[in-house]
């Protein structure tokens, strides 16, 4: 573990039964960072955040949080962790500054310097008006707002987010990341954050892409997109299947098949597709190109898409537990 | 890493306190949790209102419909001057406190539902404070729910003195103490609210018609006392019905007659006090096991 690292995890191991959920994980991260973790759902993503916030016991491995040793002394990582969780843990029937006042109590937040904190988080979130209404008037934006304001309450060390934006509108999303991105500068905290939005990922200084239970890279948005190894181009053709030996060639590498179109990457996508439209041999009914994303990173590292269609059902799911736990 | 860098990661100003051992920490995380249900409780006074329905309707159609089978719903009940409904009505505080102390308790399957208990459990905090201020919060809201019961006195025609209603006061908190507590116990271990008609039609029901406070517990079948014995809920019912007969005018013997023997002897009422907190204590303890396990 580097003398540097407010997370250094080693080998982690979390098996539930038969099924491995974490199978060896490696990483660390750095005082300051906002760090990412992208996957699919079912991943291993949640399982992994779980462990390093004590609340689930890890099988195997090792994991340090804040200096402390997840396993052996949670309730020191407790203290110096500050927690927003996928689903929503506010009390409905209470306030804002009740909830808060609750956590401050529970985190051992100095009486002295109780009501000042609180009022400081209310304003870093803008719900300085809203904050002797009962949170069941709250939007489901404002309930995130609330929980990320929660979570920096007792000046934690690192703030774990777990999917903090599922379930939200694009527009409110943007607003939530407007928060989020800022803490790391302003109030020194350490971000450590799941998601399966390609969209927030490049919020991230680093990001962790996983999948089945491993890392499959990690680095910096640049540094990944580097790794696909230039422009992607999406070729429909009336003929895909007797078109792909032609664009392989072209390109130098296989193109992948997905949903009707071939992908492929290229180093220089204006100089490729004049040729591509030429040589193609069937006729080439559509061409796009763009600077790779993560999405593409994803695709070349797994061989297939996330995307965001995956979470539907299940994003859908918890609107609905939103908007029936508003009911309570 | 050292603590000096971690210190400097922090906002300026706002150095973190060391702990101050195990015992004020977990102290003031009990008051917090027992606040926030009494905030809730108070915030929902309609629920208040509305949960006296259920009692006023046992005391008033069951204790005038029972009591004139018996006997007219005259005098003579227990060789007493005594009528049924004024039998009973020490009974259906104890049913009320028995119903809100269980069911309040239960809470915290709402809060694992709708996430809030994550919040509590995730904390820097020693679990025994979850189940014993949930505990406690079960407890004082079903006390207070008992006791408001205590207006009807006069329309019942039990007289009320101060002695009785200090001990009302306290062996109704031993009540909803032992209740709530076997509550959170039953609500450590169950994971969604699914389980909740069992526990109802199971548990809480078999409580409340074994504890006495619809009949005497004397001259039972031998089964059914055994039943009647090991139902925690009997050491309350009894003892209030005592302290309130008794401020009430009523002659000892009279009195001996209606109460919660074990064998022939008569319980004191400081013994069954006794009984209702040790009860609370145990269960409450094998609650705290539970919360304690990681998953």
């Amino acid at each position: 573990m580097s003398e540097q690292a407010v997370i250094a995890v080693t080998d982690l191991v979390k098996r539930y039964g038969e099924v491995e959920a974490v199978r060896g994980i490696d990483l660390e991260v750095k005082p300051g960072e906002i760090f990412g973790f992208l996957g699919p759902n079912g991943a291993g993503k949640s399982t992994t955040i779980n462990i390093l916030c004590t609340l689930v016991e890890m099988t195997s491995g090792s994991a340090r949080v804040a200096g402390f040793d997840v396993a052996r002394e949670p309730d020191a990582v407790r203290g110096r962790i500050g927690l927003v969780f996928q689903d929503p843990s506010l009390d409905s029937q209470l306030t804002a500054r009740e909830n808060l006042e609750f956590h401050a109590f529970i985190y051992d937040v100095p009486a002295a310097s109780r009501k000042q904190r609180i009022d400081e988080v209310l304003e870093m979130v803008e719900l300085t008006d809203r904050a002797d209404s009962i949170v069941m008037t709250y939007s489901g934006g404002m309930r995130r707002r609330l929980e990320i304001a929660r979570g920096m309450l007792h000046t934690p060390e690192v703030l774990f987010l777990d999917e903090p934006t599922i379930g939200l509108d694009p527009q409110t999303r943007r607003h939530i990341w407007g928060y989020l991105a800022d803490l790391p500068k302003q109030h020194g905290v350490t971000i450590f954050m799941t998601t399966h939005y390609m969209d927030e990922a490049e919020y991230c200084d680093r990001i962790a892409i996983i999948d089945h239970g491993k890392i499959q890279a990690v680095g910096t948005p640049d540094e990944l997109k580097a790794m696909v190894g230039g422009d992607v181009v999406t070729v429909v053709t009336a003929d895909n299947e007797a078109a792909l030996p032609t664009i392989a060639a072209m390109a130098g590498s296989e193109p992948i098949r997905d949903n009707g179109s071939l992908r492929v990457e290229v180093p220089d996508a204006a100089a490729f597709v004049p040729r591509l439209v030429r040589d193609a041999g069937v006729e080439v009914t559509s061409v796009q190109f763009r600077r790779p994303s993560l999405d593409d990173v994803f695709l070349k590292l797994t061989g297939r898409a996330i995307r965001d269609e995956e979470a539907g059902s299940k994003d859908m799911m918890r609107m609905m537990g939103r908007a029936w736990g508003g009911r309570r | 890493m050292t603590t000096s860098d971690r210190v400097a990661t922090q906002a300026p100003g706002l150095a973190r306190p060391e702990r101050r051992g195990w015992l004020w920490p977990t102290l003031r995380a009990i008051y917090i949790i027992w606040y926030r249900d009494i905030l809730r409780f108070w915030r929902d006074r309609m629920r208040l209102l509305g949960s006296l329905a259920q009692p006023l309707l046992f005391l008033i159609v069951f204790g005038t419909g029972l009591g004139s089978a018996l006997g007219g719903g005259g005098a003579g009940f227990g060789g007493s001057d005594l009528n049924y409904t004024q039998f009973i009505f020490p009974g259906i505080i104890g049913m009320s406190i028995l119903f809100s102390a269980i069911f309040g308790a239960m809470s915290i399957v709402w809060d694992r539902e709708f996430g809030f208990l994550k919040e509590v459990l995730v904390a820097p905090i020693d679990r025994s404070a979850v189940a014993i201020g949930k505990a406690l919060g079960g407890a004082t809201q079903a006390m207070v729910q008992g006791l408001i019961l205590l207006i009807l006195a006069p329309v019942v025609g039990v007289k009320l003195t101060v002695v009785s209603v200090v001990l009302v006061i306290c062996f109704s908190f031993l009540l909803a103490f032992a209740l709530s507590s076997l509550g959170v116990l039953i609500a450590s271990r169950m994971k969604s609210m699914q389980g909740f008609q069992v526990v109802m039609n199971f548990l809480m029901m078999p409580i409340f018609f074994l504890s006495g406070s619809l009949f005497p517990l004397q001259g039972l079948p031998d089964w059914m006392t055994v039943l009647t014995r090991i139902d925690p809920a009997s050491y309350g019912m009894d003892p209030l019905r005592r302290v309130m007969l008794d401020g009430a005018g009523m002659p000892a013997a009279a009195l001996d007659r209606l109460s919660l023997t074990i064998g022939d002897y008569v319980l004191p009422i400081w013994l069954e006090g006794v009984v209702l907190l040790l009860f609370g204590v145990v269960v409450l303890g094998l609650a705290v096991r539970n919360f304690r396990r990681r998953d």
